[in-house]
């Protein structure tokens, strides 16, 4: 439903987004993740047809952004990063603003705004004056804006930033509900949103594009993806594991567990059971990691930071 | 309706309710009949002059609306880019063009309203005597055009600037140049060193022939062409700023 082919935009010399395409079918909900100033609000923007591309091209459901937007917007509810709200509006009378725009009228217009309410917990803020609100109404204001022409997009920067967890539970899980016949594409940097709510990640750095997965498969480049930790009391427990063909090393914590780091590619979870077994150790926990996402988001962004300086 | 006039009629709306929203409208209606008044009364001495005319009246507005127009009208673009609304407004299928038109609109609608409260001064007129009915028309069709021309001017300089302040300035520079554009200090001026012709270009920018044609009350197409293309190109100039300013 959203196809960027080769999206370039700058900023006088300063280029913000640099050959970046993707591919985005229903369902899924995309995780756009980056450090700050990678180009995810600008990329979002373009996709929204705030901002005409330097070069390149996006479309939406088959419409070309730049050259039709006020066709592709029709089927896009955006959510802008900074979360622009008419201040001396109240929250009910945004939505209907919006939902005029949008092109309803009378009882329809009133209906759908009512839902949007429900649907985003507005209800009891529905006559405040929206420049009284508390940051996590402001941002629902803003997501339940995206909702009323029940579009087939969602484009959606930073939906949690500044929440409390309690809030940020209630948005992804409304992400989430939505996300079934839809395209959901939000920008992060809180990588636990990713893990929690999208079906594929997109890493962005320096404007480019440097991994798209799941985050399952973005995990498993971890190091220590399947790394086992075992608490247990035995003889030379370090020793005996570190000679298991398929352990590449073992370290002991300061509190007793041992971890061992498998070689590229291997599992060990079973070696380390069996050697257990064998030598009887007591163990108390074994836990299997399933890699860290904020350890490969490292990596890959800081390995193209550098690469970048130096050719530079 | 189609909807070209479903957005302009929409964003007009927000716009109109946004003057009465805030305390903005109220102020500026009640300074804006005060003001008015005062000139009337006091100033052009409506009473002393034993004339049952509206000369007194109209012939303050264009320096009345040079300063109190900007200030309605520097908010319409200066306050959806501090605030960042026009990322909104602008990726939900509205044009440029149906935006701004719905806010010239409102805001030219706005002033309408504020010019019909005068409505006590042509009731003084006529209870004290018998004033040209015609020519009283003819005028206020003349102060509408101003006060459009006016609305059209701000709504530029508020597209060119995100700060409010600086919007008002430069609409208040604007309509001085375009009220004194036709009075021989500025010909004088320019007749020292430029060629007639280009006297003659600039004076006929002057809002004041054309104003007070009308408020003689004589309505010549030429006057309502005149005004007409002010507003056309200012919202024209509008457009393009918007267009090439916008998110970048």
């Amino acid at each position: 439903m959203i196809k960027a082919n080769h999206l370039i935009k700058d900023f006088g010399r300063r280029r913000a987004v640099d050959d970046v395409s993707f591919e985005v079918e229903k369902g899924t909900v995309l995780g756009f993740l980056g450090p700050n100033g990678a180009g995810k609000t600008t990329t979002i923007r373009m996709v929204a047809g705030f901002l005409p591309p330097s070069a390149g091209t996006v479309h939406v459901k088959g419409i070309d952004v730049a050259q039709n937007p006020v066709a592709a917007q029709k089927s896009i509810g955006y959510m802008p990063e900074t979360t622009p709200l008419y201040e001396d509006m109240t929250v009910s009378g945004f939505l209907r603003f919006l939902a005029e725009v949008r092109g309803f009228n009378g009882a329809e217009r009133n209906s759908r705004v009512d839902s949007a309410l429900d649907r985003c917990f507005l209800q009891p803020v529905r006559n405040q004056s929206i420049d009284t609100l508390s940051k996590g109404y402001r941002q629902r204001t803003c997501l339940a804006q995206t909702l009323l022409h029940d579009p087939d997009i969602l484009l959606l920067d930073e939906p949690t930033e500044g929440l409390d967890p309690n809030q940020k539970q209630v948005v992804r899980d409304m992400i989430r509900e939505m996300a079934s016949e839809r395209v959901v594409m939000l920008s992060t940097h809180v990588l636990e949103e990713v893990e929690a709510i999208c079906t594929r990640a997109i890493i962005v750095s320096n404007g480019r594009v440097v991994a798209d997965d799941t985050p399952a498969a973005l995990k498993a480049r971890s190091s220590q993806y399947n790394a086992v930790t075992l608490s247990a009391e035995g003889e030379g427990i370090a020793d005996k594991l570190g000679k298991l063909p398929s352990v590449k090393e073992v370290h002991a914590l300061e509190d007793g567990k041992i971890v061992a780091f498998p070689k590229a590619g291997k599992s060990i979870a079973s070696d380390v059971l069996a050697a257990a077994q064998a030598n009887k150790w007591k163990v108390a926990d074994i836990k299997v990691d399933d890699g860290r996402l904020d350890e490969v988001f490292r990596q890959i962004t800081t390995t193209e930071d550098t690469k970048k300086k130096e050719v530079a | 309706m189609n909807e070209a006039a479903h957005h302009i009629l929409a964003v007009g709306k927000r716009e109109w309710r946004s003057y009465f929203d805030s305390p903005v409208a109220y102020v500026f209606i009640i300074i804006f009949l005060m003001l008015a008044g005062f000139f009337t009364f006091s100033l052009s001495q409506f009473f002393e002059a034993g004339q049952a005319d509206l000369n007194g009246f109209f012939r303050w507005h264009p320096w009345l609306y040079m300063i109190l127009v900007p200030a309605v009208a520097m908010r319409l673009w200066a306050e959806e880019r501090r605030s960042g609304t026009i990322e909104l407004l602008f990726t939900v299928s509205v044009t440029p063009l149906q935006a701004l038109l719905g806010k010239f609109f409102a805001a030219w609608l706005f002033m309408v309203l504020a010019l019909a409260l005068t409505f006590t001064v042509p009731l003084t007129a006529a209870y004290l005597g018998a004033p040209d009915f015609g020519a009283a028309m003819s005028g206020y069709l003349g102060s509408v055009l101003l006060a459009g021309a006016y609305i059209a001017v701000g709504m530029f300089t508020s597209a060119l600037t995100r700060n409010q302040v600086i919007s008002f300035i430069l609409a208040v520079v604007i309509g001085l140049f375009l009220i004194l554009a036709g009075y021989p200090p500025v010909t004088d001026l320019l007749a020292r060193w430029a060629p007639m012709w280009l006297v003659d270009g600039v004076a006929s920018f002057s809002f004041m022939p054309h104003y007070e044609a009308l408020q003689r009350g004589v309505i010549d197409l030429r006057d309502l062409v005149y005004f007409a293309s002010v507003m056309v190109f200012m919202l024209f100039a509008t457009q393009v700023v918007l267009k090439t300013k916008v998110g970048r």
